[in-house]
């Protein structure tokens, strides 16, 4: 066994946080904005563009469709044009963002969705504007679903960064691949598994309570 | 349309396109209701009672037609014109549709953030209105905290929030037990008396509508069958606001005897023409002359039904008798038998018709429904 072990798990540990919690920044932002024009386009949606929903619905698709895998291999060139390396950290921020995006819009989605029709009804019966539903009604009245989505899509997150170590992501799938896998340092292996154990934990706890502390129904 | 007019639709019509067939919803609604009044909507469900109240505030669109609100045409506006306008017209639900993510003085003053007002104003009103409904104490409480009854209380004040001139009410009390809906139906009335405001209510309760309102409408099937003050629909009790208003009698009464033969009896005995019989009718009595019309232990020599029954020299005696207000006129029924001849019976029955208390053959509870 390595002396060298703490130090090393708890680098990789920073990066793997770093990467989950600069993806999620940028995600969560975005997935909303998608997530509420999927609604909104949508055939019951305030703006009704059946057009732009089946384009947007198709991408989002696509995004969902391509596996991790080949995804982070796919974007190297974009990734290489927004940060100007493919390897690392911040390079792996770029694919995990892209394939955590089109599953958050679809959860925000259907969060949306969730929210009484009445409620919306009851906004507009007071002279709200599409914008004002949106912020007032739909956002405040999903945000613990949203919450609890988000939960969700971290955890789904972590696990993703787990596999961009296999291609220099960084990060404790890096640290078990290479370590673990390559030189048959099982507790290395362990380690860095449960640490992923703790975390997962750690985020689904903080999301519940989060999401129960909002939620006044 | 005519200052004193509130709300006025002509040829309100609205179709729905249902899984490739069209639904007809309204087929052709004029409606004129006068400011300051509280408008009832009767009818049963799918008469389409919902989607008129709904056009009345652009919440539907309707296919044809015309609706307008203090003056403005709805039809016509643009979204930006009929959301302004929206603000003008406050809306109560049967579900009471308050967001869970605010407390009750955050729904208040949803509508007042909607039109831009500064934060201080919202929470000054807000709390003013919550006071108006009787919940000052509950402005922090989140709606699952609050019982139905608040709950609508809180609807009622996020209602009145954008100062409306106009109150639609879709089942307002629908959903709350019967003390509940007393409650909140004198909290709308006197809403209605203090502000002026003028209120439609939707509602398939016929006893709202007795106790709350001063005309309504009877819809079936999009149309409308009827409509006008209820202190008028009373006094014309076969007219289908009347008939709904004050449902027939049961065509057997204690004492009636055998209700079929009895009515066999006075129908062979009207065609006979000349024959001694029996023969029922039912009376209606409305304004202040109805409460002596039911007091029959006290009879008054003056009282229209006796003095017109005496003057016809026919044997009667007193069936049936019910008293209730009905949009604040008092109302009496009562079901007589007339016995005597026929040409007694006839001069009975003018004179009961001269004296305003309408005689009518009791209506069986099938023909009361046709």
């Amino acid at each position: 066994m390595s002396d060298d072990l703490v130090p090393l798990i708890w680098d990789a540990t920073k990066e793997t946080l770093t990467m989950v919690g600069v993806a999620m920044l940028i995600t969560v932002p975005l997935g909303i904005a998608l997530g509420a024009l999927l609604l909104l386009t949508g055939p019951r949606g305030a703006l009704r563009q059946p057009l732009v929903n089946a384009l947007l619905g198709f991408v989002v698709n696509v995004g969902r469709s391509v596996p991790f895998i080949i995804l982070l291999i796919a974007v190297i060139p974009l990734t290489r044009a927004l940060v100007g390396t493919t390897i690392g950290t911040t390079a792996a921020i770029v694919p995990l963002t892209l394939a955590t995006v089109p599953f958050f819009a679809r959860i925000v989605e259907s969060a949306l969705r969730e929210v009484p029709a009445g409620l919306v009804e009851a906004a507009q019966a007071a002279g709200a504007s599409d914008r004002q539903v949106v912020w007032k009604v739909l956002l405040p009245e999903a945000l613990p679903a949203l919450i609890a989505g988000a939960t969700i899509t971290t955890i789904g997150v972590l696990g993703y960064s787990a596999m961009a170590g296999a291609v220099g992501g960084g990060g404790l799938g890096d640290v078990a691949i290479r370590y673990g896998y390559q030189r048959y340092e099982t507790d290395v292996t362990i380690a860095t598994v449960v640490v992923l154990v703790v975390l997962v934990q750690a985020i689904q706890f903080a999301g519940d309570r989060l999401a129960r502390h909002l939620s006044h129904a | 349309m005519p200052d004193e007019l509130a709300i006025r639709t002509r040829d309100l019509r609205k179709t729905y396109r249902r899984s490739g067939a069209d639904v007809v919803a309204l087929a052709g609604v004029d409606l004129e209701i006068p400011r300051g009044q509280v408008f009832g909507v009767l009818g049963t469900s799918g008469a389409g009672k919902s989607t008129l109240i709904r056009c009345l505030n652009g919440l539907e669109r309707p296919t044809a037609g015309s609706v307008e609100v203090d003056g403005v045409e709805l039809t016509g506006l643009g979204r930006a014109a009929l959301r302004a306008q929206r603000r003008r017209i406050g809306m109560v639900f049967q579900h009471f549709n308050l967001l869970n993510s605010r407390t009750a003085l955050g729904n208040v003053a949803l509508p007042l953030e909607i039109v831009g007002a500064g934060r201080r104003e919202r929470r000054e009103r807000a709390l003013r209105l919550l006071d108006l409904v009787d919940l000052a104490d509950q402005a922090g409480a989140h709606p699952s905290q609050l019982s139905g009854g608040q709950k609508q209380r809180v609807g009622i004040a996020r209602a009145l929030a954008a100062e409306p001139s106009v109150l639609l009410s879709d089942e307002a009390t629908s959903a709350l037990d019967e003390q509940t809906a007393e409650s909140v139906l004198a909290l709308l009335r006197d809403l209605n008396r203090r502000l002026g405001l003028t209120i439609v209510l939707v509602t398939h309760q016929l006893s709202v509508v007795k106790q709350m309102c001063d005309a309504a409408v009877l819809l079936r099937d999009g149309v409308a069958l009827d409509a006008g003050s209820l202190a008028e629909a009373a006094a014309r009790p076969a007219s289908p606001l009347g008939r709904v208003l004050l449902p027939a009698l049961p065509a057997e009464l204690p004492g009636d005897g055998d209700g079929d033969a009895a009515r066999a009896a006075s129908g062979a005995a009207r065609a006979a023409g000349a024959a001694d019989g029996r023969e029922l009718l039912d009376l209606v009595v409305t304004g202040p002359a109805a409460r002596a019309a039911v007091a029959p232990l006290d009879a008054d020599a003056d009282e229209p039904i006796r003095a017109a029954l005496r003057s016809a020299g026919v044997a009667w005696e007193l069936l049936a008798a019910v008293y209730e207000p009905v949009g604040g006129t008092p109302v009496a029924r009562l079901r007589i038998a007339l016995d005597g001849s026929a040409e007694a019976r006839a001069a009975a029955r003018s004179a009961l018709a001269a004296a305003g208390a309408d005689p009518q053959a009791p209506r069986s509870a099938e023909e009361a429904i046709a």
